[in-house]
């Protein structure tokens, strides 16, 4: 409607013969304002932008489409506590965001009553590309991820209709839901296609990597002799431009007590025994400590694994087996200058968006 | 000789057209929508099965009680004398049965006027609905909601089968408690086992279905749903030694026995 409005004064204003300078500026006045408040305008602002080096989103975007009151819905929901059992732990607690959405400092991660999990809290960032989320690729939609930390024993612990009841009875979400999606009555699909929302919307691209690619900045001399290295030994599973494949893979780490199986949890086929997806190298200096488990403190135990740690276990990845040698061949050099160029895939605007902070 | 032979044939011909027409076309017309209900009456042996108060034992000689039970039936078909299927529109054919809920016990349907000699009905939710939007996910189905309990979180699926008690076979981690929950519908980008069950009634024997818009009620398909039989059939499971089943390989053993828990009783017309 407020679109023909603008047409009409677009195409009677010609037949106005004298327009005063006045007049031109109430008209530009006018036009503005209903541009403005146009819905569809004030949202193109919060569409979904597709980095032009990264390759096409997996996430369907016609079943959920972005919208600014949406994803403000689905950010307040991100960082509500209310979403667990006794109202004390937050999806922000373990996916902090200036640790790129993950749990910094902590091995495992403790959700509510203090209770601990067997596996490392991974980052939220560019989930729109992830095919599969969690660890073991247990969960194949993002829809449908905020389901698990929810009804976690060790996380959240709470029922996905008795958070809804939480929801429908709170003063504000209500409203909320209403602006988001038209309707007041809170129901499951609308909570979760808001908490997905949120979740897409948290993308990475803005690293000095991604500045050299759009050819906006250099490498220096050392971060480009790491790039070298970079691609000949570790973009296999590493992939660029998002750092990982996707793939699920047994990197040799020795199981520890909890004998962690991995993706064979999902699959029970024994091809995946020890397997886990992996892992995105963006904003790599935030989201120690490392691998499922987060076994390796810092970067020098990533390289020491991969340079003499990797163990012969069930189903080890082909890539790590040259030989009898086990792992990756890097001398100290190719070491230091590797760290330069992971180094460029921090992205502190991302880190410090305050539009996916809590408000 | 030819000439008899084709006489014949085209007599039988003749009546077995005219026995169709004064049958089943002037009694019934399939245009017009009758209601019929399936009943999922829930037994174990030969007692009703009442939750945690009924004590059973299963063929490992295992005394055990029920505290739950449920699961979902989908995608009805139901098959007339003459041969021909009707089946439920998609969207509307997921139903989650439930036994400590009354007003889940039955799946009520409006199909087309006829005699039905069997019913078709798959235990659980098939992979096409698994891996829908959830926005497709609505009633039943709902996994924030009525199908909170029936789905795994974790490991993206629906629980087909939910059935948990007690034995005093059991001594495990959580005393003598057993959760059998079955899933699993062949996985989405990776094979998984795939534990849905189609099960086919066959009503001859025990009573047609006799569907017409003119009933002022439902014709009812009375089943009978043995839990004695999910610990036996193709594959014995005691108590003693199964009685924590949380993922789909677990429940594959299990899973095998579930297609001849269903039988027909009778039929109310």
């Amino acid at each position: 409607m407020q679109q023909i409005w603008v047409l009409y004064f677009l195409t009677t204003t010609p037949k106005i013969k004298v327009m005063g300078k006045k007049q031109l500026t109430i008209f530009i006045l006018i036009a503005g304002i209903l541009i403005a408040c146009n819905k569809n305008v004030v949202d193109e602002i919060f569409t979904f932008i597709n980095p032009t080096h990264f390759p096409k989103p997996a996430y369907n975007f016609e079943n959920n489409q972005i919208t600014k009151a949406r994803f403000e819905l689905g950010r307040k929901l991100f960082y509500d506590p209310l979403l667990s059992a006794n109202n004390t732990i937050s999806c922000g607690s373990c996916h902090i965001q200036t640790s790129a959405f993950t749990h910094h400092g902590h091995i495992f991660s403790h959700g509510i009553f203090d209770r601990t999990g067997t596996r490392n809290s991974p980052p939220i960032m560019n989930l729109a590309w992830n095919t599969s989320f969690m660890w073991d690729g247990g969960i194949v939609d993002l829809d449908l991820q905020s389901i698990a930390p929810i009804t976690n024993h060790v996380e959240m612990d709470d029922s996905m209709p008795n958070v809804l009841k939480k929801l429908r009875n709170h003063a504000q979400y209500p409203t909320l839901f209403k602006k988001a999606f038209g309707s007041s009555e809170i129901s499951g699909v609308h909570f979760l296609k808001a908490m997905s929302q949120f979740m897409l919307m948290c993308v990475s691209s803005n690293s000095k990597y991604d500045s050299v690619q759009q050819n906006l900045a250099h490498f220096t001399t050392e971060e480009n002799a790491g790039y070298q290295t970079f691609k000949q030994k570790c973009n296999s599973c590493h992939r660029e431009p998002l750092f990982t494949d996707y793939s699920f893979r047994n990197n040799g780490l020795p199981p520890s007590l909890l004998n962690d199986l991995g993706r064979y949890l999902v699959t029970n086929q024994a091809y995946d025994k020890y397997k886990f997806k992996v892992p995105s190298l963006r904003n790599l200096s935030y989201t120690a400590p490392y691998m499922h488990d987060g076994r390796l403190l810092n970067l020098d135990g990533v390289f020491s694994h991969y340079t003499s740690g990797v163990q012969a276990t069930q189903n080890l990845d082909s890539s790590l087996q040259n030989g009898t040698y086990l792992g990756i061949l890097l001398t100290p050099v190719e070491q230091s200058n590797l760290i330069a160029f992971l180094k460029t895939l921090d992205d502190k605007s991302f880190l410090f968006n305050k539009n996916l902070a809590e408000q | 000789m030819k000439k008899i032979v084709l006489s014949i044939v085209t007599i039988a011909t003749l009546f077995t057209a005219c026995k169709k027409n004064t049958t089943t076309a002037s009694e019934y017309n399939s245009a017009n929508k009758g209601a019929i209900s399936v009943e999922f009456d829930n037994i174990a042996g030969s007692s009703d099965l009442q939750l945690s108060t009924g004590s059973y034992t299963n063929s490992s000689s295992e005394s055990y009680k029920v505290t739950m039970l449920k699961y979902f039936v989908s995608n009805l078909k139901f098959t007339n004398v003459d041969g021909t299927i009707y089946t439920v529109p998609q969207d509307s054919s997921y139903f989650l049965i439930n036994e400590s809920d009354t007003n889940r016990h039955k799946v009520e349907l409006n199909i087309p006027e006829g005699e039905y000699k069997a019913v078709t009905f798959t235990l659980g939710v098939d992979s096409l609905r698994n891996t829908m939007d959830v926005s497709k996910r609505t009633g039943d189905l709902d996994p924030t909601g009525v199908a909170s309990g029936m789905y795994w979180g974790w490991n993206s699926g629906y629980i087909f089968f939910k059935f948990e008690g007690t034995s005093s076979a059991i001594s495990g981690m959580m005393g003598n408690v057993f959760q059998i929950h079955i899933g699993g519908f062949g996985g989405y980008s990776t094979v998984t086992a795939n534990n849905l069950k189609t099960i086919t009634l066959d009503l001859t024997a025990r009573g047609t279905a006799k569907v017409k818009a003119s009933k002022n009620y439902a014709v009812n398909i009375h089943t009978l749903v043995d839990v004695n039989k999910v610990f036996t059939g193709t594959n014995t499971i005691s108590l003693k030694t199964t009685n924590m089943v949380h993922s789909i390989a677990a429940g594959v053993p299990v899973a095998a026995n579930l297609g001849a828990i269903f039988s027909h009783d009778h039929t109310e017309n």
